[in-house]
């Protein structure tokens, strides 16, 4: 029998901490299998945010540091500046990264920052129980919008990979979907070319993935999935932003 | 040594810290300290170093933090409202056991306050100022010739505790010029990547995390312990003091930084009036010299504690005291500094108030 | 015949995405229990599996830890 598919060496043996069908988990592996096939395990350094993956280098086995609160983009700046042999990776949710972190989200893409930023957008804040983010849908109901955000209270969802194109730093800016297995593969091909941005030297590179949080969303597994479908592609489109040249 | 050279104080904290090996920096623009990380943004390119502007305080102190987890020599330079923002870093910091040094060239405050020289940071140096149980070692140069030698040891103190060292100056400090002689230059090429250090396991046999993190109370405690017994070490071991014609002294002002500076006039001129007066300068605010100011509160009738501030140091220096003699105050506030005179004359108030 | 899907049964947290992503519909939860007290995905029809990996692709948790295919026949 031929192998088709394995899971990849990085993934550590311990069981994650999210929730049953959350999607943190595929983009883990997406992750780990780059690390693996581009043979740079041995060189990452993560920095984890804090939010449902802080506890990420458990499940993804390379030297890591854990940030304060939005803080992941800086710190990776630090790390790659003094240690540009290490490929550093961001892996950062939307409350994280959207909210409390868009000043150094923004200002390490200005800066061209040779980092790989990977970033969950699931809607809302899922290890705090469910309230609104910066990237949570008009009309949806969160713990802190209970009547379902309102434009006129709470502002509109923020396209980050949208906003991020239009500054020179960034070597690669995307956003992918984790909602199906072809979703999966091309989220996977975009990380690729994500990570190729660090390697080659490009520029600052960022992944946005749409993913779900079936349990603050009250919604099965399957029914969060098909709701990324339905009701996030579209105010989020899949695409590519920003691919500099040699990134291919 | 070399020879001696005309520095400005601000460009002396740069100068030393590249010396002593510091391979980058990260800041942000605050008065009254530009000149040290406009002093960085020259030399650190031409020796291949690090100089990065970050966009704020709470990145420049995260992107020191990073830089510290792979063991590289690191500095951030700022002012009393950007080290208020840096806290929550500073925080992290201790709990994660990374080396880094920060200097803070204190303003008047609270708020915005203004751009003179203050002491009102103590308490936030010395007692934390981030959240949780921790301390970072703080040292208190007075004058440029000691900050220029300080900055060595910051470095050194740093790598060998795993810690966070705070220099403490003020803005009269980094303003003023005075000739001063660098210690010899750090062979940075000696320099080693630290075992503990996150820069990608390698050829390790185990792979690095560093995290202030530990969901269970159990795990946290040991962390904190771990910090607690550093922290007990470094009380042994590292409490640096200044005495000040001590020896047949009645009465001690207690002193940092520039006012120490200034007490050490004060002293001279008491001394050509008759009044034995003599300075306890702490050059480690943390530890603090607690036993020496214990001791001699034996020979002495009391202690006039200065400070450009409420009373900081003051509550250390009393509990040094312990009660054995009184611990009188006089300070100035908002960035107004005291004279020599000032000073005197409030050492004689009280001696006159004793009779 | 040698299983086309391998799943660590530990590792699953009965999710149920690799079964609504299944083109060819051979798997399924299973009546089984693992330590962290839930049912298992299992392939219950490996005949009629394409090897597509649909379910190692959705799959959160690595809990499907390898897809495998026949390899032609020679002739």
């Amino acid at each position: 029998m031929k192998i088709i598919y394995k899971k990849p060496e990085p993934i550590t043996k311990t069981h994650t901490t999210y929730c049953p069908g959350c999607p943190h988990g595929i983009a883990h592996r997406l992750v780990a299998e780059l690390l693996e096939e581009m043979n740079l395990t041995k060189k990452a350094v993560i920095v984890w945010p804090v939010g449902c993956s802080v506890f990420g280098y458990y499940f993804i086995g390379t030297d890591a540091v854990e940030a304060a609160h939005g803080r992941a983009c800086a710190m990776a700046t630090g790390i790659k500046r003094v240690h540009p042999e290490s490929f550093v990776i961001s892996y950062q949710g939307d409350g994280d990264l959207a909210s409390i972190g868009i000043a150094e989200t923004v200002h390490a893409a200005a800066r061209g920052e040779r980092i790989s930023v990977v970033y969950i957008n699931n809607g809302n804040y899922g290890m705090t129980g469910g309230q609104m983010a910066p990237t949570t849908l008009l009309g949806q109901r969160t713990t802190t919008t209970p009547y379902g955000r309102d434009a006129k209270l709470n502002g509109f969802p923020l396209h980050v990979p949208e906003m991020l194109a239009a500054i020179d730093g960034p070597a690669y800016i995307a956003r992918a979907a984790l909602d199906s297995p072809q979703h999966i593969i091309q989220a996977k091909k975009f990380l690729k070319k994500a990570f190729t941005a660090q390697t080659k030297d490009l520029g600052f590179s960022l992944v946005e993935m749409i993913s779900a949080c079936p349990t603050n969303w009250k919604l099965s597994p399957v029914e969060a999935m098909e709701r990324i479908r339905r009701e996030v592609l579209p105010v989020f489109p899949i695409g590519e932003f920003k691919v500099a040249k040699g990134v291919e | 040594m070399g020879e001696k050279i005309l520095m400005k104080g601000a460009e002396v904290i740069a100068e030393a810290a590249i010396r002593a090996g510091c391979m980058a920096f990260f800041g942000y623009p605050i008065t009254p300290q530009n000149e040290t990380p406009e002093y960085f943004s020259r030399r650190m390119p031409q020796l291949g170093r690090v100089f990065l502007q970050a966009e704020s305080e709470v990145a420049a102190i995260n992107m020191v933090y990073g830089a510290a987890c792979t063991g590289t020599r690191v500095i951030t330079t700022s002012s009393s409202p950007g080290i208020s923002l840096m806290q929550e870093g500073f925080s992290y910091i201790a709990n994660s056991n990374v080396p880094c040094v920060v200097v803070n060239a204190m303003r008047g405050g609270p708020g915005l306050g203004d751009i003179a020289p203050a002491q009102a940071d103590y308490f936030q140096a010395t007692k934390g100022g981030g959240h949780g149980d921790y301390h970072s070692i703080v040292i208190a140069p007075h004058t440029i010739q000691e900050e220029a030698d300080l900055m060595f040891d910051a470095f050194d103190l740093a790598d060998k505790y795993r810690i966070m060292v705070v220099v403490l100056v003020d803005g009269l400090m980094g303003q003023m010029m005075e000739p001063v002689e660098f210690k010899d230059w750090v062979d940075v090429k000696k320099f080693k990547t630290p075992e503990w250090a996150t820069v990608g396991q390698g050829d390790r046999d185990h792979r690095n995390i560093i995290t202030s993190l530990s969901i269970l109370a159990e795990g946290l405690e040991k962390m904190n312990l771990h910090l607690q017994e550093k922290y007990r070490k470094i009380k042994e071991n590292e409490v640096r003091y200044e005495e000040y014609k001590m020896d047949d002294a009645e009465y001690a002002v207690t002193a940092f930084g520039t006012v120490a500076r200034i007490s050490k006039t004060t002293v001279d001129m008491a001394r050509k009036k008759g009044i034995k007066l003599g300075l306890i300068r702490p050059i480690t605010l943390w530890p603090f010299p607690t036993e020496i100011i214990n001791k001699r509160a034996e020979q002495l009738k009391f202690f006039l504690d200065s400070e450009m501030n409420e009373g900081q140091m003051l509550e250390d220096v009393k509990l040094a005291v312990n009660g054995k003699k009184p611990v009188y105050f006089f300070g100035k506030l908002g960035g107004v500094v005291p004279t020599a005179e000032d000073i005197l004359k409030e050492v004689e108030k009280h001696i006159e108030g004793g009779k | 015949m040698e299983k086309k899907v391998i799943i660590n049964e530990e590792r699953c947290k009965s999710c149920g995405l690799c079964v609504s992503v299944c083109p060819k519909h051979v798997l399924r939860i299973s009546e089984k229990l693992n330590s962290n007290g839930y049912h298992p995905a299992e392939l219950f029809d490996n005949d009629n599996c394409i090897s597509c990996g649909f379910c190692y692709l959705i799959c959160p948790d690595a809990a499907i830890e390898e897809v495998r295919r026949l390899e032609p026949v020679r002739k």
